[in-house]
């Protein structure tokens, strides 16, 4: 009736992915996490590994899981490296998902076996310079001339769009004004490499020192008329579907987040002596690491509740928002408690710990703020 | 072409492994016990060459009902069966009688021609059992193999030892036994996870195999350990401050240790 039990399969895949975080990811990404570079090397295992074709079936090159099993890779690889993990993320929930659902079978066929076998990454890019929450003030234009798009604008933080295996990115623009007003949002598909599409240096960031973030600038930058990604007008509906989604998988990220922190904290815990008795045996260390594991696990039943009426087809909006919140919040608290287990070791970029402290923040704030995930709670509760 | 993998599972490595108190097996309940890292190289070894030239791929374990979790994971790589052999009577098995047992069930499997193992475990280290299985068997055997390539009958290998790699060649059937070097095994995909659900285990007693219970188990086993302990905690160094004697402090070390 109640059984929160992976099966098998989910559990085999969980094991599979710790194994790669821990032999693939852990013993590369402090290097690479310095020199602030995209880990292609382990992309390219990822692919090989199957796990960016998660979520999508197998004639299109996926492994015919679900996004759930998408979400328990992501919790996994955060455990160890969050960069890893973000990346993945975008390059599914963003790159190929909004793709496999609107998409024409021309589009698909073209893009979907190189997304799947992560030897090609897409990105999204709704966000602008000017507005993140507020996705109704999109500026950005896309107007039909000669069976062209011609795109104008400029969009900010996006996620994979400027590494050599990029692709594409999905652009959100505005192509016309409805009747009642108000603006008219399309999505399309921009191929990397088109004149007038150019791609910024990358951001110099906080943290997720190894996921490749860019801003975008579109100058008269025409496409053919048949990149145009779904339906004329129904990009804010798109995306919105997109994001209800990815919050479940930021949630399921920042668990990991939240649990590599435990992690981390009860070997050293173990190993640290203080006054001639490891650190773990005061409490004022065992209460922290034990609020952190409260946390943790209270933030992983609220995305596996979420992604459990997602699997079923149900409205999850309030639920995905929850598990979002919490979980993002447990990963930020965390990451502070860990770093003060540390002490002045917790400061120190050798450690993996100040790699979470880093990486913890940008979790309260992409893919939705905490606010936006109260305001969405409140307004699905009829306030 | 079909191929036999010997897999076995062992402690993980990267947890405590100790041996039982009352008779000197593993403990087996002391560490999360994992499909041996060995033997991945070796099932991917066999999963590239099936890939190539096609065939079928086997994998024979000899362990308790738990070792249904390493020939899964072989599986889920790419394993097409597998023969789980699982008795209480092999308890305690040496090196001997379990590479009597291994040949019995590699006669099983049709049409095998090449058995591809291991070189060594990581729980046991015998490093012997690949070896043994081709003496029973009357088959060639390529031991410590760091690069084998199979043409048409022929089996060509680089064997790796301390003193040096010998190039080797011998005609099918053979059993070959790989080193660290021969591969990066791949990572089950999920589709290989929800696939090796419905591959073909088939789980033997050592009744079903046609083997005697007294070839095999602890009080039929050729060797006994007689004792067992923890390798003992490396212990603080000497620390010599170079106040520009420092290399002679050093020499002097060496010559006590009668190392130089």
């Amino acid at each position: 009736m109640l059984d929160f039990r992976l099966d098998e399969d989910h559990e085999a895949l969980r094991k599979t992915v710790r194994e790669f975080a821990r032999d693939e990811v852990a013993p590369v990404i402090g290097d690479l996490y310095q020199r602030e570079e995209f880990p292609y090397e382990i992309v390219a295992k990822m692919g090989r590994t199957g796990l960016f074709g998660l979520p999508f079936p197998e004639e299109h090159g996926g492994m015919g899981g679900t996004y759930f099993a998408l979400c328990l890779a992501l919790e996994e690889l955060a455990r160890v490296d969050s960069s890893v993990a973000i990346t993945l993320e975008a390059a599914v929930s963003l790159g190929a998902m909004p793709l496999f659902r609107f998409g024409t079978r021309e589009q698909r066929e073209r893009w979907l076996p190189s997304l799947c076998a992560g030897e090609a990454l897409g990105a999204f890019g709704l966000t602008e310079p000017g507005g993140g929450t507020d996705a109704g003030a999109l500026r950005t234009t896309a107007r039909l001339e000669d069976g062209q798009w011609v795109l104008n604008g400029t969009k900010a933080f996006i996620t994979n769009s400027g590494t050599s295996i990029t692709r594409f990115v999905t652009v959100a623009a505005v192509t016309g004004t409805r009747e009642n007003g108000k603006k008219e949002i399309s999505t399309i598909l921009v191929p990397s490499g088109t004149p007038g599409f150019s791609v910024s240096p990358k951001y110099s960031k906080v943290g997720w020192n190894c996921s490749d973030t860019h801003e975008l600038s579109l100058d008269d930058c025409r496409v053919p008329e048949e990149n145009l990604l779904g339906e004329r007008g129904r990009g804010y509906a798109q995306f919105l579907q997109t994001l209800d989604e990815g919050r479940v998988a930021i949630a399921a990220l920042s668990v990991g987040l939240a649990q590599g922190c435990v992690d981390e904290c009860l070997r050293y815990a173990g190993e640290r002596e203080a006054f001639g008795h490891p650190i773990g045996s005061y409490q004022a260390i065992q209460f922290k690491i034990a609020d952190m594991e409260v946390r943790t696990h209270t933030a992983r039943l609220a995305y596996y509740a979420a992604a459990a009426k997602m699997l079923r087809g149900e409205p999850f909006k309030r639920e995905a928002a929850i598990a979002k919140l919490v979980s993002s919040e447990a990963a930020m608290d965390n990451a502070r408690d860990a770093t003060q287990v540390f002490g002045g070791y917790g400061f120190m970029n050798e450690f993996p710990v100040g790699r979470f402290y880093r990486d913890a923040k940008i979790l309260e704030i992409g893919e939705g703020t905490s606010e936006v995930q109260r305001m969405l709670i409140a307004r699905d509760l009829g306030l | 072409m079909n191929i036999v993998v010997l897999v076995k599972q062992v402690p993980d490595t990267w947890s405590e492994r100790k041996l039982t108190d009352a008779d000197h097996t593993l403990d087996r309940d002391s560490a999360d016990a994992v499909l041996d890292e060995i033997n991945e190289r070796a099932v991917e070894e066999a999963l590239l060459i099936k890939e190539a030239q096609g065939g079928e791929v086997t994998v024979i374990t000899m362990g308790p009902d738990r070792a249904t979790d390493a020939i899964r994971k072989a599986l889920s790589m790419g394993a097409d069966k597998a023969v789980h052999l699982s008795d209480p009577a092999l308890h305690g098995s040496c090196a001997v009688q379990t590479a009597k047992v291994l040949a019995t069930l590699v006669g099983t499997v049709e049409g095998a021609e090449l058995v591809i193992a291991g070189n060594e475990s990581t729980d046991g280290r015998a490093g012997a059992v690949p070896a043994m299985i081709a003496e029973i068997l009357g088959w060639a055997q390529l031991t410590q193999v760091r690069k084998l390539e199979v043409d048409g009958t022929t089996v060509r290998a680089e064997r790796e030892t301390d003193t040096g790699i010998a190039n080797l060649e011998a005609s099918l059937p053979a059993v070959v036994s790989v080193n660290e070097k021969i591969n990066e095994p791949r990572y089950p995909s999920f589709k290989g996870i929800m696939a090796a659900k419905k591959k073909p285990v088939s789980t033997l007693t050592i009744a079903d195999a046609g083997i005697d219970a007294s070839e095999v188990g602890l009080a039929n086993a050729t060797t006994t350990v007689l004792e067992a302990a923890p390798k003992p905690p490396r212990t603080a160094g000497q620390r010599v401050e170079d106040d520009g004697t420092g290399g002679t402090k050093v020499a002097e070390f060496l010559v006590g240790q009668k190392l130089i």
